[in-house]
């Protein structure tokens, strides 16, 4: 990921192949059940900071509706809050919000890069700009990317789907390609 | 003896588990109903029609982490979710679901339910107060100004009632009711020509009791972050949620004891505890039916309602009530 002089924020990001640690005393059953619940109920923080925050009106909406699984209940209170959707341009200037409320949301917590900006600075990543972060995941630990200028509705709904697998390891549908 | 005290304990855990069952599957319905509203389905894909979905949005509070945060007083912050659940539960023990199905029938009934669902607003003063959180306290503030000057309008309507049926037992209050729709409360008689009104208010004041839209000042998202509760997250928050929906089957269920007929059949044929789950249901689709359809209002036209409408109205009501029940 070498672009000249810009900071691209790829650098959270696990490789497939690394083994994730486990806990040293496991419950298999009532793991299962636990995290069966959590992927069940993600309750997103309640904000947006750009264009992709439309997109994720709609999918709450009726056409799209992230309800089905459980994921409507956008919470204004990060201390209820489960899931951060960091939905737009990060500037310099709204940085030190975003890690605020990231760091007010008690553990459990995942963090969902929504769009091209929130990836690495889509269009801003540019010689001489001086505003945007590029990339929430030079200050925020992203568990899943959401590539799109914006991302459709369809897109954060399999990235919702996506996380759920991340977490649990369970898969709600088949994949069809592998069937 | 011991066939008394057997009795108590399988009548408490009944009341426990139908708040709770109640609280859990209320949310859902809400959830649903929402989707209705709104042109989506609503949570349909765990488990048949959805109804998974309460089990799995408990787990995940449950094994949320617990915060306490800096500064706030340990023990208010602790003590106010309880407090929010447990006036709730004990409401159901004086509740009559029919004839013979009430945990413990007592002469002050309806008294005992308000004293209890006071503490509701105590238990929103001590959360706001105690998370040490500017938006928590004016919310907890807001809520419980609000709280007062519904009650008043409230029980002077449940005054008028008392005074017709001369008792304060629920029990006594739907037997008085008894025969079919024409006796009911709901439909005026010669001594009691304002009670569709005095139902509206009472069905108004139970809205606004509860903290639900269109009157959800102590939680309006768009002001006060999540208003008292917004420093709660994991089960402290779940408390409160579940404490507002057993709150509002204890109010449709009062609706129903104080003007519908309690277990009664509208045309007077096999009175029992069906007649009540079904009025009490109708009442709590109409609260959900409600909540996502009308916008919040203001504190100010709020608190005016109270003051300038209805409690006059209702004062009227029991000033003719009184009079008339002294001529006929």
């Amino acid at each position: 990921m070498d672009q000249g002089s810009l900071q691209v924020g790829t650098q959270n990001v696990p490789s497939p192949l690394e083994p994730i640690p486990s806990s040293v005393v496991q419950f298999a059953a009532a793991d299962k059940l636990i995290n069966l619940g959590r992927v069940n109920s993600f309750w997103p923080l309640t904000f947006g900071i750009a264009c992709c925050a439309i997109e994720m009106m709609a999918t709450g909406c009726a056409r799209f509706d992230m309800s089905r699984f459980g994921a409507e209940v956008f919470r204004p209170s990060p201390r209820q809050a489960d899931l951060m959707i960091v939905a737009g341009t990060v500037t310099k200037k709204m940085m030190p919000g975003i890690k605020v409320l990231y760091d007010q949301m008690p553990e459990p917590k995942w963090v969902m890069a929504l769009g091209n900006c929130a990836i690495s600075g889509g269009p801003f990543a540019f010689e001489g700009q001086y505003s945007i972060v590029l990339g929430a995941d030079t200050f925020l630990p992203v568990d899943i990317y959401i590539p799109g200028c914006p991302p459709r509705p369809e897109a954060l709904l399999q990235g919702i789907l996506d996380l759920e697998n991340k977490v649990s390891g369970w898969n709600r549908w088949k994949d069809p390609e592998k069937a | 003896m011991s066939l008394t005290i057997l009795n108590a304990v399988v009548a408490v855990v009944a009341a426990i588990a139908f708040a709770a069952a109640n609280a859990a599957y209320l949310v859902w319905a809400e959830r649903r109903g929402a989707g209705r509203i709104q042109r989506r389905p609503g949570p349909n894909v765990n488990g048949p029609l959805g109804l998974l979905q309460p089990p799995c949005d408990g787990i995940k509070l449950m094994t949320k982490q617990l915060m306490i945060p800096g500064g706030a007083d340990k023990a208010l912050f602790m003590v106010a979710p309880v407090l929010a659940m447990a006036p709730a539960i004990m409401s159901f023990v004086t509740i009559p679901f029919s004839e013979t199905i009430v945990a413990h029938s007592m002469n002050v009934g309806v008294l005992m339910i308000f004293a209890f669902a006071s503490l509701g607003g105590m238990s929103i003063l001590l959360a706001g107060w105690g998370s040490r959180n500017k938006y928590g306290v004016m919310a907890s503030v807001r809520a419980v100004s609000q709280n007062i000057s519904y009650e008043v309008p409230m029980l002077i309507t449940v005054i008028t009632i008392v005074m017709m049926a001369g008792t304060m037992n629920l029990k006594e209050l739907v037997a008085a009711q008894a025969g079919g729709i024409w006796n009911w409360n709901l439909i005026p008689s010669l001594s009691s020509p304002l009670m569709p009104v005095s139902f509206l208010i009472f069905f108004i004041c139970s809205l606004a009791e509860t903290n639900r839209a269109p009157f959800d000042l102590g939680e309006a998202e768009s002001e006060l972050v999540a208003g008292f509760h917004t420093e709660y997250g994991s089960m402290g928050f779940g408390l409160f949620f579940m404490g507002e929906y057993a709150n509002i089957v204890i109010g449709a269920s009062l609706i129903t004891i104080l003007f519908l007929g309690g277990w009664d059949c509208p045309l007077g044929l096999f009175p029992g505890v069906w007649w009540f789950l079904l009025k009490i249901y109708m009442l709590i689709f109409s609260f959900i039916w409600i909540r996502w359809t009308f916008p919040r209002t203001t504190i100010y036209g709020l608190l005016n309602l109270s003051w300038k409408i209805l409690i006059p109205i209702s004062l009227f009501n029991l000033l003719l009530t009184a009079g008339l029940l002294k001529v006929f």
